[in-house]
């Protein structure tokens, strides 16, 4: 029984009506584009000058750039999440996030590489990588595995988007013949026969499984990246699952917010219900009372005990320089947020969006504080160097370097869903009752 | 149909001419063949008489430690030059020793020639240090120090761990040495190392400019390379000219003891005197850095007990920006 009001030419031009080359999207693209090049600009700087020209110096050797990794990482594993783990225990109403989920890590596990890239300071020689490969090197598992994810979060996109693509083709005609041209390729010539549906289900269940493990790498082995050394702050059994569960709290708000702003913009209410944030709202509150718990276990143990380098660690953290960071980010960015998400007035679309956007801000401060203040304070004094050797501050060029991967993500996550449906089109309609049936 | 024709006569006539042509023809191919024949025959003969050789065989020790015979024709001196034969020799280490260095904290009164020494000869800046003198005080009430640190050459070292392209190794003879021709200057080891022993060329090295076109001595880390890492050696260079390391020489104060292990015998770079290290160490209360965090360093200190002179705290030389 289809659902009142919906058919299949309603739902297909609703998911579709988007794909066209407006003055929006010519002016936000411009826009991205043009910022690109003025950060790679500053980036073309730091290559002729080296790592100098950002703020990172011998002792704080790792700024800001490493912090944006970490964030990009954890930003990327939501695909995971919601497709996987919500997916594979039964959730149906995840349907028409899945391809948002997916697009988001995608572009952020695609990015992450590309960040890492801007920190060293010899990219030329990215190969050696490869060629010395040493598999002792954390680095080279967290290689391995991103590459890994990525080409799964990728597959997670395309596999269940065929039959859209194969639907848009013959269905949407009024789409300039080159995009349609591109959409029968990749739409593989499906034709709904039961043998294509089983492989594309069969495949798409055996990446759900894969991507479990391979989502849980890469945050992990990224955290391993300073568990595996004896610095204060660093120093913690606990960095896998804190590094995870942090990890789903800022992709979450990642969803939200683009759950915001396409159905606001691509007029997608029908689809992107109040129904759908109140879920999602449910979700971050979850992740963030895990968080939270994980954040309890990382400063109260060390806490209690005091040891010499943990002790001023907490006290730079708590009540020295790092204060003001340290509480926002833990007030604003998580215990706020999850008081204000436990009344449900609260997880409607607009205040849910406010609170995602001040829990992604904490999270990208959260990395800053989990890379930087460690450093700040090694085990023997820094003594006879400059002032700026000292306290990390990041500079101009730096900072512009560090804004390029989000425009990055924005362009690809902004390309991917213009010239594809946001929501899957043919789950969505067997969703709703309507057989899609259009093909002989 | 032509072929099927009965008349012979035709036929014999044109054979006579043909098989004129044939012998002809083989007769070319015979000679030929002897040619090649000759030819071949004399090569192999050429051939089996290189094989022969001079007939002198020597043995040589390959570099797997198998004995082989070699026809003395045949050696060729292997040559290595320039960076290839430091690269080589630098990875290598020297065969049979393992490097020590004993701090003698009682006489440091943080003349700092060590530091400049050092930075002279591996062309650093004043604020680039491989071995750096740090005003210690270990708690409220006990008296302050000075601690001449460089890079500990841990035997379980942290840095060489985490290096994901064998930049930074660890050789035979104990020392941690980094390769700044492949260092990709991630600065996992930074991280890792809690002696806060390694440095990094953020900008343009200082003998960037008088440097350029020398061959890369991966002992020495010279000429500095920017965007790689870079840290102490125990002056590997001098070692093998069987020279105590700069900051060693370099001492006014008889801060630094330099040797072998494997002898048990330890020379101090200011008096010259050779001690034995284990009685050294057993007679003054050597210790380590944060051995708790099994790093197993090379480096031994010796307490800073009986000090003849008060503890100053100098006014800071290091220029101001960098």
């Amino acid at each position: 029984m289809a659902e009142k009001d919906f058919t299949l030419e309603k739902i297909t031009g609703d998911l579709t009506h988007h794909i066209r080359l407006n003055k929006g999207f010519l002016a936000w693209m411009g826009f991205l584009t043009i910022s690109l090049l003025v950060c790679l600009y500053a980036y073309s700087l730091q290559l002729k000058n080296g790592l100098g020209v950002a703020g990172i110096r011998d002792y704080v050797s790792w700024g800001m750039y490493l912090s944006n990794f970490v964030f990009f990482v954890a930003s990327s594993l939501i695909g995971m999440l919601i497709s996987a783990f919500l997916g594979l225990i039964g959730m149906k109403w995840i349907t028409p996030l899945t391809r948002i989920a997916e697009t988001i890590a995608v572009a952020f596990a695609a990015v992450a590489g590309l960040v890492i890239v801007s920190d060293m300071g010899r990219p030329e020689r990215l190969a050696n990588v490869f060629i010395y490969a040493r598999f002792q090197s954390p680095i080279l598992w967290d290689v391995t595995v991103i590459t890994t994810y990525f080409v799964l979060s990728l597959l997670l996109l395309f596999l269940p988007m065929i039959a859209d693509l194969a639907i848009i083709q013959r269905k949407v005609t009024t789409l300039p013949a080159w995009l349609r041209t591109v959409y029968k390729v990749l739409s593989l010539n499906y034709r709904d026969t039961p043998e294509q549906n089983r492989i594309i289900h069969r495949s798409i269940r055996i990446l759900l499984i894969l991507i479990i493990p391979a989502a849980l790498s890469i945050h992990t082995v990224t955290s391993w990246l300073f568990a595996v050394t004896s610095r204060a702050g660093w120093d913690s059994t606990i960095f896998g699952p804190y590094f995870v569960s942090g990890a789903f709290v800022a992709g979450t708000a990642a969803v939200i917010l683009a759950m915001f702003f396409f159905r606001k913009n691509y007029k997608l209410s029908d689809y992107l219900t109040d129904l759908h944030f109140n879920n999602m709202g449910k979700v971050l509150a979850t992740v963030s009372l895990v968080y939270l718990y994980f954040n309890l276990n990382e400063f109260l143990v060390p806490g209690y005990k005091l040891k010499r380098a943990d002790a001023v660690h907490l006290h730079e953290l708590l009540a020295g320089k790092d204060a003001l960071l340290f509480w926002f980010v833990q007030i604003g960015g998580l215990l706020l947020p999850i008081l204000f998400m436990l009344f449900r007035r609260f997880r409607k679309p607009v205040p849910i969006t406010i609170i995602a956007v001040a829990v992604l801000i904490a999270a990208w401060f959260k990395r800053y504080l989990i890379v930087i203040p460690t450093q700040e304070h090694p085990f023997l004094p820094i003594q006879h160097i400059p002032e700026n050797f000292l306290h990390y501050t990041p500079t101009l060029t730096e900072t512009l370097i560090s804004i390029a991967p989000f425009l990055l993500v924005l362009i690809i996550i902004t390309l991917i869903l213009k010239f594809f449906p946001v929501i899957p089109l043919q789950e969505t309609a067997k969703e709703k009752g309507v057989e899609p049936f259009i093909f002989d | 149909m032509e072929e099927n024709d009965p008349i012979r006569p035709q036929q014999e006539s044109e054979k006579s001419p043909s098989s004129r042509r044939d012998f002809l023809k083989n007769l070319g191919l015979a000679g030929v063949c002897v040619a090649a024949g000759g030819a071949a025959l004399y090569s192999g003969h050429i051939f089996e008489a290189k094989k022969e050789g001079s007939g002198e065989q020597r043995v040589l020790l390959t570099q797997d430690g198998k004995l082989v015979k070699v026809d003395s024709l045949e050696i060729k001196a292997h040559e290595k030059t320039g960076t290839e034969q430091y690269q080589y020799l630098g990875r290598e280490g020297i065969a049979g020793r393992r490097w020590v260095m004993v701090v003698d904290l009682s006489h440091c009164r943080n003349a700092r020639r060590c530091i400049t020494a050092c930075q002279e000869a591996h062309h650093l800046r004043p604020e680039q240090y491989h071995i750096n003198t740090l005003q210690m005080q270990d708690t409220p009430n006990t008296a302050p120090y000075h601690m001449p640190k460089n890079c500990q050459h841990c035997d379980n070292p942290p840095c060489v761990s985490v290096c994901p392209v064998d930049a930074t190794y660890k050789r035979q003879d104990g020392i941690v040495l980094i390769d700044n021709e492949r260092c990709i200057g991630c600065r996992f080891c930074i991280a890792a190392c809690p002696y806060s022993a390694r440095i990094f060329n953020w900008i343009e090295p200082k003998d960037a400019a008088q440097d350029e076109g020398l061959d890369y001595n991966v002992e020495l880390n010279v000429p500095q390379k920017l965007g790689t890492v870079s840290k102490c050696l125990f002056s590997a260079d001098r070692l093998r000219e069987e020279k105590l390391p700069y900051c060693v020489s370099a001492c006014p104060n008889g801060v630094y003891y330099f040797g072998d292990e494997n002898e048990d015998a330890v020379t101090n770079g200011t008096t010259k005197e050779t001690v034995r290290l284990s009685k050294l160490l057993r007679d003054n209360g050597g210790y380590q850095l944060m051995p708790e965090l099994g790093t197993k360093p090379r480096v031994y200190y010796l307490p800073p007990k009986n000090r003849l002179f008060p503890f100053e705290n100098q006014p800071d030389e290091t220029p101001t920006k960098a």
